[in-house]
């Protein structure tokens, strides 16, 4: 880990790819619980056909913390100082999220980073930015 | 009426950060680096004790009786909303045992699409010893019924 953390980031550099999952219905009861969101829509069927949908699907913040993973995995758990996604299509059940992150910029000891969750087959679900501190965990 | 909710404020939440909903957290994503479930781990990495996960501090506002009251309230049927865009800005990291305050209010209501859409924008400040320690921007959107 400080091998990396020292390591000289550059633009065009790339972390990942993190491939999460499969997103079990277990999962999702389980971040339900870790995460505080017990939105029904995500944990009983019955709600998800009452608002239109197939089946329950993945919060779209349990994709968001893949990412923070990714983030965090390559940079340490206090580098991050911003963190912003948009989500673009819900996450299926036994989906298998695939999370990137390339480095757009590299200036006063801040990265910038675009980072993309997309499902196997392509469909991008969570489209997003971070800027992190190389100085690791000093804040 | 959602639209006319720009500057309706919540009541704010405050939450002491337990290791074993950290624990919980880090097994729901996946997350197998004990730095992050582990004291031990986490201070011989350097931390005072668990740190807390990127879009952990989402939920802390959510420990409340009606999590979601700040739409009903104005009308908003929750099975016709969906997260639209969610932002965190740091300013110092959270641990275990921190106690934190979540303040929120509605900043902004915009309809999009003839009135097919409604973005509603909403700012939380997270508080530790009065001291903010992260902001977060939520986008709801809300559906219209057809």
């Amino acid at each position: 880990m400080t091998a990396l953390l020292q390591q000289a980031w550059q633009v065009g550099d790339v972390i990942g790819p993190l491939t999460a999952g499969p997103v079990s219905r277990t999962t999702i009861a389980l971040f339900a619980g870790g995460s505080g969101d017990h939105n029904e829509i995500h944990l009983d069927v019955e709600q998800a056909r009452a608002a239109g949908m197939d089946d329950v699907f993945a919060q779209g913040m349990l994709s968001m913390a893949y990412l923070g993973r990714l983030l965090t995995d390559a940079f340490g758990p206090t580098a991050l100082r911003s963190f912003t996604t948009r989500f673009t299509a819900i996450t299926p059940v036994d989906a298998r999220p695939v999370c990137t992150g390339e480095v757009t910029a590299v200036e006063d000891g801040i990265a910038t980073l675009d980072l993309t969750v997309e499902l196997s087959d392509g469909t991008p679900t969570l489209m997003g930015t971070a800027r992190v501190s190389l100085e690791g965990s000093t804040l | 009426m959602i639209t006319s909710a720009t500057g309706s404020a919540s009541a704010p939440v405050t939450a002491t950060i337990d290791r074993s909903q950290l624990r919980l957290f880090a097994k729901a994503t996946g997350q197998t680096d004990p730095t992050w479930t582990d004291v031990t781990a986490a201070q011989a990495a350097g931390h005072t004790d668990l740190p807390v996960p990127p879009t952990f501090l989402f939920g802390i506002e959510l420990q409340q009786e009606e999590p979601f009251g700040w739409l009903t309230q104005h009308g908003v049927d929750m099975s016709a909303v969906l997260h639209g865009t969610q932002s965190f800005d740091y300013v110092t990291p959270v641990f275990a045992g921190d106690t934190v305050t979540a303040s929120s209010s509605i900043t902004d209501v915009q309809v999009k699409k003839g009135g097919a859409l409604t973005m509603v924008e909403r700012r939380t400040d997270i508080t530790r010893d009065a001291e903010t320690v992260a902001r977060l921007t939520s986008v709801i959107v809300v559906r219209s019924a057809a």
